[in-house]
């Protein structure tokens, strides 16, 4: 549990002029929390509320991707999910992919192939790629410019995050020489 | 920017959903939400109470019989993506569901949200319109079926009553002969909004004749639409280069486009003859080998 839930929220909404709401259980990366939402609020905000600033706030639209999560391993725009409506489900963020010390080989990629810029997309793009990964393990680059499609990078760094992401793709498949079995969850 | 507040009901059986839509016919349902709240957010509609679709299993299967294939409303894009017997009998909507928005919002998007949201440039309609697609409605009343060139009624105008939900789409079984084609046109490759889109079907006999024919398109009218004139020239002279151009006239001669940011009425007729011929001549060509 989350104890230290005072940071600013997102919204800046005061919670007294906000619906009471209800407790919700949010299990991301792993770990159970128990927070008192109202219906409207995003499933970005609540995260980003928890302290899960891996999950950017790019349009809330769902044109960008910035807000990008795993939602039981399906890659989804968070400000498109209300946060009641993940309930129950396994959400998985970039930060629950790898830490700085111990990056997943995506991550890696995404480091080596010079696929970061100003990072603000990076999250996202690294959870597409890993969407695309779990199910196409040697995607050709039209698959890998598909699964990046609703990601968007204004720095237009797309060559390089390609690149990553093709890169990824070969360490993954030379790392599980059976299948690319044992994931997450 | 938050949402405007309102309610969520997240009911865990059809059953539950239409006793509670029929307590209250005002509550807006909610499916993937992908048009929904972003027209909640931009206050293009108000809402106080949603009806969560999310939590009902049963309407999110995909079955076949032995004379239907039947889609759940609640069955994501990528759910028919990924299942055999609609690559099988409705090959046309996969070519369609494939050029659908981006990776991430067809794992939340619903056919059912699709269709309901009756956007004109809705773009699983075309290729359901194609496939003689039949929706089937629920409430506390019974159910009912109506067939999808008749739901639509306008601009976000369905044949709905606040009280209904759809609840599925029934696709009759292919027939050996068929052939289908698709074209869209959008302002990029990928994650766009139709400029214009054909979905176009004909059956083919023994001989070589054109036994059927449907041309749906959509987003160049308020509704997404068949044009029977077109589908004529098919049936009264055959699968031929010739009826192919003389259709595509027809078809863009059917249209009543407007003009907004993503192109003009003009263009938009100009480009339904094109992607009209397109897509038919791609079914000259797959109709000439014999198959
Ligand atoms: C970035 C982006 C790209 C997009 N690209 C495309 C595209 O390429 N092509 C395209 O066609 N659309 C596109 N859309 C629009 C949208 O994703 C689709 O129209 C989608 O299919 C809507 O389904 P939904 O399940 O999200 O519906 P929701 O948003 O949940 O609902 C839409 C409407 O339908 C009603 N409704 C939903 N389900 C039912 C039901 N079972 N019974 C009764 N009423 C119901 C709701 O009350 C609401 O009014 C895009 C949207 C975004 C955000």
């Amino acid at each position: 549990m989350s104890g230290a839930n005072v940071k600013p929220t997102l919204t800046g909404e005061s919670r007294s002029s906000a619906r009471p709401g209800r407790i919700v259980r949010l299990t991301v990366n792993g770990r159970t929390h128990e927070v008192t939402l109202p219906a409207h609020r995003t499933l970005l905000e609540a995260l980003r509320d928890l302290g899960y600033v891996d999950v950017k706030n790019g349009c809330e639209k769902g044109d960008c991707g910035a807000c990008a999560v795993l939602l039981d391993g399906k890659v989804v725009n968070s400000c498109l999910v209300l946060a009641w409506q993940a309930e129950g489900a396994a959400i998985t963020t970039n930060a629950g992919l790898g830490t700085v010390d111990r990056p997943h080989p995506i991550q890696e990629a995404f480091a080596d192939a010079g696929a970061v810029q100003c990072g603000y997309c990076t999250p996202g793009m690294v959870l597409a790629a890993k969407a695309l990964l779990d199910e196409n393990p040697n995607p050709s680059e039209a698959e890998i410019r598909e699964a990046i499609s609703g990601n968007l990078c204004r720095c237009t760094g797309y060559g390089q995050i390609v690149e990553a992401v093709r890169l990824a793709a070969q360490r993954l498949r030379e790392k599980a020489p059976t299948k690319q079995g044992g994931e997450k969850r | 920017m938050t949402l405007p507040a309102f309610e969520l009901v997240q009911p865990r059986s059809l059953r539950d959903a239409i006793d509670a839509l029929a307590a209250a016919p005002g509550m807006e349902p909610i499916a993937g939400g992908t048009s929904l709240l972003v027209d909640l957010r931009g206050a293009r509609v108000k809402a106080e109470t949603l009806l969560d679709l999310g939590r009902i299993d049963e309407l999110r299967g995909i079955t076949i019989d032995s004379h239907e294939l039947v889609i759940g409303a609640m069955a994501t894009i990528a759910d028919v993506l990924k299942n055999p017997a609609v690559a099988e009998h409705a090959p046309l909507l996969v070519e369609a569901c494939r050029l659908f928005a981006s990776p991430l919002v067809r794992n939340r998007a619903t056919i059912g949200g699709n269709l309901a949201y009756a956007s004109p440039a809705a773009d699983a309609a075309p290729p359901l319109l194609a496939l003689d697609a039949v929706v089937e409605l629920r409430s506390v009343r019974g159910r009912r079926q109506v067939a999808l060139a008749e739901f639509f009624k306008g601009v976000r105008k369905t044949a709905r009553k606040p009280d209904e939900l759809l609840v599925g789409i029934h696709i009759p079984r292919a027939v050996p002969g068929t052939l289908s084609a698709y074209r869209k046109l959008g302002l990029r490759k990928a994650d766009s909004i139709s400029v214009a889109s054909v979905a176009t079907r004909v059956v083919v006999d023994m001989a070589g004749r054109c036994q059927a024919a449907r041309i749906a398109l959509g987003a160049v009218a308020p509704v997404p639409l068949r044009v029977a004139k077109a589908e004529a020239a098919l049936t009264r002279h055959g699968l031929t280069v010739e009826a192919a151009a003389d259709a595509a006239k027809l078809a863009a001669e059917a249209t009543s486009p407007i003009d907004d940011v993503r192109g003009t009425a003009a263009y938009r007729r100009r480009v339904t003859e094109t992607l009209v011929k397109r897509a038919l001549l791609e079914l000259v060509e797959k109709g000439g080998d014999g198959r």
